[in-house]
């Protein structure tokens, strides 16, 4: 896959449900080129279904067109990282940051893939089975995994929710440097976490879902988190975010 | 210490019934002494021993076939769907009617010798690897298979490196139950129908009054599935060192 043929993604639907729930009506979304989109709403809102729907993971979807730039289909260009670190735990660090190969029957870049995860700190743990990591070891491995898969789209849902304040902090330092060059879609309920790393944020609410206008924060990710800008901005969302709560509860 | 505890255990339960024979006054036609057993199973070695061998072989042939007949239909079930369909109803049925009344009528047809009383410790064993392990297939964490899929995986690539490994532990499980019950299927096959086997020596000894032959058999019976069964789960254990302990 060439990164340099990266291109924008765009969603259009004018019914969207999921089983027999209307998420999205008149749904006309775009992930730009080389841009970190962020989505930002209550749970249950529809946020991981529209990823989910991106990535081809909800069967029997019609009326939805996802169309990219480059009029080729972003089947087989998307890589996927999820709030659980999915490493299977019967293969060790190297083998797990492997295994899309292994899936597909190619030729793994082996040292690649050992000087990434040497890059992020686990070269002592190339052997070890996961469950001897700890959170963040094993998301800093998660994202090795995505960057081997070199995909020029990112849908990663709540990657480091599950993971303490400091380690998330190094996390999104982490997955803004390396994934810098790609197309991302990050589903976040951490407003700052949206302000660090997006381009563009969209707040979701109500049913059918309805998305704010962009926010676009200023300056280049991953932004400080001691920024008084984005502290202001950050409780201005929250401030969205808590009627969007509200206005989803009624 | 892991030894201590179940030594002290057999010591026990050993005391316990030489008191009782010997406060009671049992009759040794209905209970021998322990002590009685043990000589028995000395002076009977080289007799107990060669029927202890084909039991042991029908026990294993039937724990291999079954295993692998139940792992191929779990298989089956998990990547073709519309077979479910046409299998499940067989399964069910499979174990509906008793294995053990049908042991007169696989005599019958497959006669006296070892191959019946295989085909019963397959019939036993087939049904709990089949469920455990389809169990597993069907509810591997969907978090995997997504990623699978994203990372354009074909079914077949996301069931053998992904599906068949998740459900090792659930298999495992499936294995450990098939194992304690292999010795039931041969001696109870021996039991209907044969010339050899710890089965066939039980119902002779009893048929001559030996009852401390008898015991002694089941002891050997005892010790032999014992012995069987953990080194399974020794093993299962070893081969899947990576699953969480409460699991396997």
């Amino acid at each position: 896959m060439n990164l340099n043929q990266t291109f924008s993604v765009s969603i259009k639907a004018d019914r969207l449900a999921v089983g027999s729930t209307l998420l999205f009506k008149n749904i006309d979304f775009t992930l730009e080129k080389n841009e970190w989109t962020c989505l930002l709403g209550p749970s249950g809102v529809g946020k991981t279904s529209l990823l989910r729907i991106i990535a081809g993971l909800v069967p029997n979807i019609k009326n939805v067109l996802i169309r990219c730039s480059d009029n080729n289909p972003i089947n087989g260009r998307i890589s996927y990282m999820a709030q659980d670190d999915l490493l299977l735990p019967w293969l060790n660090v190297l083998d797990n940051v492997l295994i899309g190969f292994r899936l597909r029957s190619e030729k793994a870049d082996k040292s690649k893939a050992e000087n990434l995860i040497e890059m992020v700190g686990l070269a002592d743990n190339v052997n070890d089975l996961p469950y001897k990591l700890s959170g963040g070891m094993r998301q800093r491995v998660a994202l090795i995994r995505t960057i081997m898969e070199n995909r020029p789209v990112v849908l990663m849902d709540e990657p480091f929710s599950s993971l303490d304040f400091i380690t998330r902090v190094k996390m999104q330092e982490m997955a803004a440097e390396l994934l810098n060059d790609r197309t991302v879609l990050l589903i976040t309920h951490d407003p700052m976490e949206a302000l660090r790393l997006g381009d563009r944020i969209y707040v979701l609410s109500g049913r059918p879902v309805e998305f704010t206008k962009s926010i676009i924060p200023e300056g280049t990710k991953p932004r400080s988190i001691t920024d008084r800008q984005l502290i202001k901005k950050q409780a201005s969302l929250l401030m969205q975010l808590s009627s969007a709560s509200n206005s989803g509860s009624k | 210490m892991t030894i201590l505890k179940p030594t002290f255990l057999v010591l026990i339960i050993l005391t316990t019934w030489q008191l009782l024979v010997t406060i009671t006054n049992i009759p040794a036609y209905i209970l021998p002494t322990p002590t009685s057993v043990i000589g028995a199973t000395i002076s009977n070695v080289d007799t107990i021993w060669a029927h202890a061998i084909i039991t042991f072989i029908e026990m294993i042939s039937g724990l291999i076939i079954g295993t692998i007949l139940g792992s191929f239909s779990a298989l089956i079930l998990c990547y073709y769907q519309p077979m479910r369909q046409w299998l499940m109803p067989i399964l069910v049925i499979s174990q509906a009617i008793p294995v053990f009344a049908l042991a007169p009528i696989l005599v019958l047809w497959l006669g006296y010798g070892m191959i019946s009383k295989v085909a019963m410790a397959v019939l036993i064993i087939y049904f709990p690897v089949t469920a455990a392990f389809f169990d597993g297939l069907k509810n591997t964490n969907h978090g995997y298979v997504d990623l699978s899929h994203t990372m354009g995986a074909s079914k077949r690539s996301t069931l053998m490196h992904i599906k068949v490994p998740a459900a090792l532990p659930a298999f495992a499980s499936g294995l450990r139950v098939a194992t304690a019950m292999a010795p039931i299927g041969a001696i109870v096959g021996e039991w209907v129908g044969s010339s050899e086997g710890l089965g066939y020596l039980m119902l002779h000894a009893n048929g001559r009054m030996q009852i401390d032959v008898m015991f002694a058999a089941l002891l050997v019976l005892a010790v032999m599935s014992i012995t069987l069964y953990y080194t399974v789960d020794a093993s299962l254990k070893r081969i899947l060192f990576w699953a969480p302990e409460k699991i396997i």
